[in-house]
């Protein structure tokens, strides 16, 4: 390619993209590569726009955020994005939810279900767990984030208090992630361990570890966690009103 | 007939620490080869890395000893290790094992919100942890991966006045609390010392009595 070729691609490149020209199909794709860049501006403002054009919030949510998302998580998983690009997407799909999240409320729609969700005691780490938490709300749950450090005290409060379908925790440390089991084990010792579908993850744990303590399912990342929190609590759903 | 030295493949974050071992304790019969600490911040390229290099050398040595704890893989690293008929060092990672186990559990119970750091890691903050997290380009990230710890506590193998200026400076730069534990080796040269010395009479080894 010679010099002046290049010196126009480079012109094109840079080319400032007005969203508010590009059609709805273009905008969707704009907005997945913008999420992909941590741009939360722009998803602030396609969030917006399509909201304009008389898009449903759930479509602008599962066509624009969680898909644009999904692509995140698959090129984080096979090691071409970073931790760091991966907490600037979700910073900028926060920026989308925030808007989003009133509407999503007033439409009335029922939740799939509801989660409560907390890193287990001793442990504060919760970049992960709070992955999880926004694609389950992307997923359609409703979601009771409990925090870091949470002691089966705690947990149980919060089972009580919001009645979920499904307990997450998180863990991402090799001394804490046992503590998972002295939740579990309280729930069978008071009779509630089927009230509730258990799922875990986090850094050091696998499947193993999931089905030894009696968890429901053990959740590689934020997207598999939102996709076998629905297969099994639509399980569930459909053998309850069976 | 001259004996096949014995090989430790060992996490690049222990070779400075290993080969001062190697030196103290005499061990002209053991060769070290490591594999890149940078590969912490992607454990799960860590086994097949280990079994390649294994599998490498083999046939080149008496014994292999894996210098890597869990380090995050998951128990990958348990499963090769068993598969390759091989040892490894006891423990969860780096810190629990230089700190010793009850040191370890004693500090992170104190305070959960603690972030650790080793000669190594002091030495190569900027590159492992400051521009890894992407905190040089992205400095707003800090406290999201930060925002939940209190302290930062160096686990020092060495004394060495230069790096406790660096391990508090790297404190400042995460908006974190500081303090010092001088740890030596720990767990680290009683598991090598097990493995290659024999240990002495009266000689107490926490990991054996774990």
């Amino acid at each position: 390619m010679n010099e002046d070729l290049v010196q126009v691609e480079n012109l094109e490149e840079e080319e400032e993209i007005i969203l508010t020209d590009l059609p709805d199909a273009e905008l969707v794709e704009q907005m997945h590569d913008d999420l992909y860049d941590g741009l939360r501006e722009e998803i602030v403002e396609g969030t917006t726009i399509l909201l304009e054009r008389g898009w449903s919030a759930e479509k602008v949510l599962n066509d624009a955020l969680v898909g644009g998302m999904k692509i995140v998580g698959i090129d984080f998983r096979d090691g071409i994005l970073f931790v760091p690009e991966v907490l600037l997407a979700a910073n900028a799909m926060k920026g989308g939810m925030e808007i989003l999240r009133p509407l999503l409320a007033e439409t009335g729609v029922k939740p799939i279900g509801k989660m409560v969700i907390g890193t287990v005691k001793g442990d504060i780490h919760d970049i992960g767990k709070n992955l999880v938490a926004m694609m389950m709300e992307g997923a359609g749950f409703e979601v009771i984030n409990i925090g870091i450090n949470n002691s089966v005290e705690d947990y149980l409060a919060a089972l009580e208090e919001h009645n979920p379908d499904i307990l997450g925790m998180s863990a991402l440390l090799t001394t804490t992630m046992p503590y998972m089991k002295v939740v579990i084990d309280e729930l069978v010792a008071r009779g509630i361990r089927n009230d509730y579908i258990v799922l875990v993850g986090g850094a050091p744990l696998n499947e193993e570890f999931g089905a030894a303590i009696g968890a429901d399912a053990y959740c590689r990342d934020a997207a598999q966690a939102a996709v076998t929190g629905t297969k099994l609590v639509q399980e569930r759903q459909t053998a309850a009103s069976a | 007939m001259r004996t096949k030295p014995t090989l430790v493949i060992a996490c690049g974050a222990l070779a400075r620490e290993i080969n001062q071992l190697k030196k103290i304790n005499g061990w002209g019969h053991l060769e070290l080869t490591c594999i890149d600490a940078a590969l912490h911040n992607r454990p799960e390229q860590i086994p097949g890395q280990l079994r390649a290099r294994i599998r490498e050398n083999r046939d080149r040595y008496d014994e292999i000893y894996i210098a890597y704890a869990d380090c995050g893989t998951r128990g990958e690293i348990d499963r090769i290790v068993a598969e390759e008929g091989v040892e490894r060092l006891p423990g969860a990672h780096c810190y629990q094992f230089l700190a010793g186990a009850d040191l370890f559990a004693r500090l992170s119970s104190d305070e959960p919100g603690t972030f650790y750091l080793t000669d190594f890691l002091v030495r190569h903050f900027k590159r492992l942890v400051f521009r890894a997290l992407g905190l040089d380009r992205h400095p707003e990230l800090r406290d999201a991966y930060f925002g939940n710890y209190r302290r930062l506590v160096y686990l020092s193998q060495t004394a060495d006045e230069d790096l406790v200026q660096a391990a508090q400076e790297a404190a400042d730069v995460l908006g974190l609390e500081f303090e010092q534990v001088h740890t030596a080796y720990g767990d680290l040269e009683q598991s090598l010392r097990r493995k290659f010395s024999g240990l002495r009479d009266g000689e107490k080894d926490d990991y054996l009595l774990a």
